[in-house]
């Protein structure tokens, strides 16, 4: 039976972030989860969640099949792009949910995440967006790091990262 | 200037530190794409929207119901 741990996770504080790395991961694990909970202070409803891998922001390519409230269609490029989450204009003291997976991070192949992510917002337009994304590069993975897309992580934006394993 | 949290995940520690001159230019980009991204989104659903209501004119002029327009384009 595959097992998660938790092996970190940070809470933002008052100052708000940047980013959020988890550096030094341990390379005991199969899989790697990440679950956060987020807001940005740049002024707009919904602002783009990014991240970095091994500190490199190149070698990466997405697709993401979205639902806005109104619509549903599918954006594609060649950032580190894994959802979208609330910025300073959606609704008062909401955060997004997102969470990515991304499997055999210590392999020698390239490195493919699936992620979800919802904005939480009382409004007309609201996306919800499952992403795929690709890495290629083949390095094991050591660090991570959560970026704002606008703007910083607001105080109170959380991320836990897990560790899989089938023991 | 916002700080960059780094948490060790071996030791634990967690330090922050203010943004490098290149993380900056980074963060910058990133809103630039933020900004690209936005649009591509609101350019896709507003394409969405001119071909459903093209879609739903035409059946309509084929003589379709409201009804029977909506049953097939929502």
């Amino acid at each position: 039976m595959a097992t998660y741990n938790l092996i970190a996770s940070q809470v933002v504080g008052s100052g708000g972030a940047s980013s959020v790395t988890f550096s030094s991961i341990p390379n005991t694990y199969t899989d790697l989860k990440v679950v956060a909970s987020t807001q940005q202070t740049g002024a707009a409803t919904t602002a783009s969640l990014n991240l970095t891998l091994n500190g490199s922001s190149s070698g990466f390519t997405y697709r993401a099949l979205q639902g806005s409230g109104s619509g549903a269609s599918s954006i594609n490029g060649s950032t580190g792009y894994w959802g979208q989450g609330d910025a300073a204009s959606a609704t008062a003291n909401t955060f997004g949910n997102a969470e990515f997976y991304l499997p055999n991070y210590t392999s020698s192949n390239y490195k493919s995440i699936s992620a979800d992510t919802v904005d939480e917002n009382n409004i007309a337009a609201a996306y919800a967006q499952f992403t795929a994304l690709l890495w290629s590069n083949t390095a094991a993975i050591t660090s991570v790091s959560l970026v704002s897309g606008n703007g910083n992580w607001a105080q109170y934006s959380t991320f836990y990262l897990y560790g899989i394993k089938n023991s | 200037m916002a700080d960059v949290i780094e948490v060790n995940c071996e030791t634990g520690e967690v330090t922050t530190r203010p943004q490098t001159d290149e993380e900056i230019a980074a963060a910058k980009a990133a809103a630039a794409q933020a900004e690209a991204d936005a649009k591509a989104k609101a350019d896709a659903d507003a394409a969405i929207a001119k071909a459903k209501a093209s879609a739903q004119a035409k059946l309509t002029a084929l003589g379709l119901t409201a009804d029977e327009v909506a049953a097939l384009v929502g």
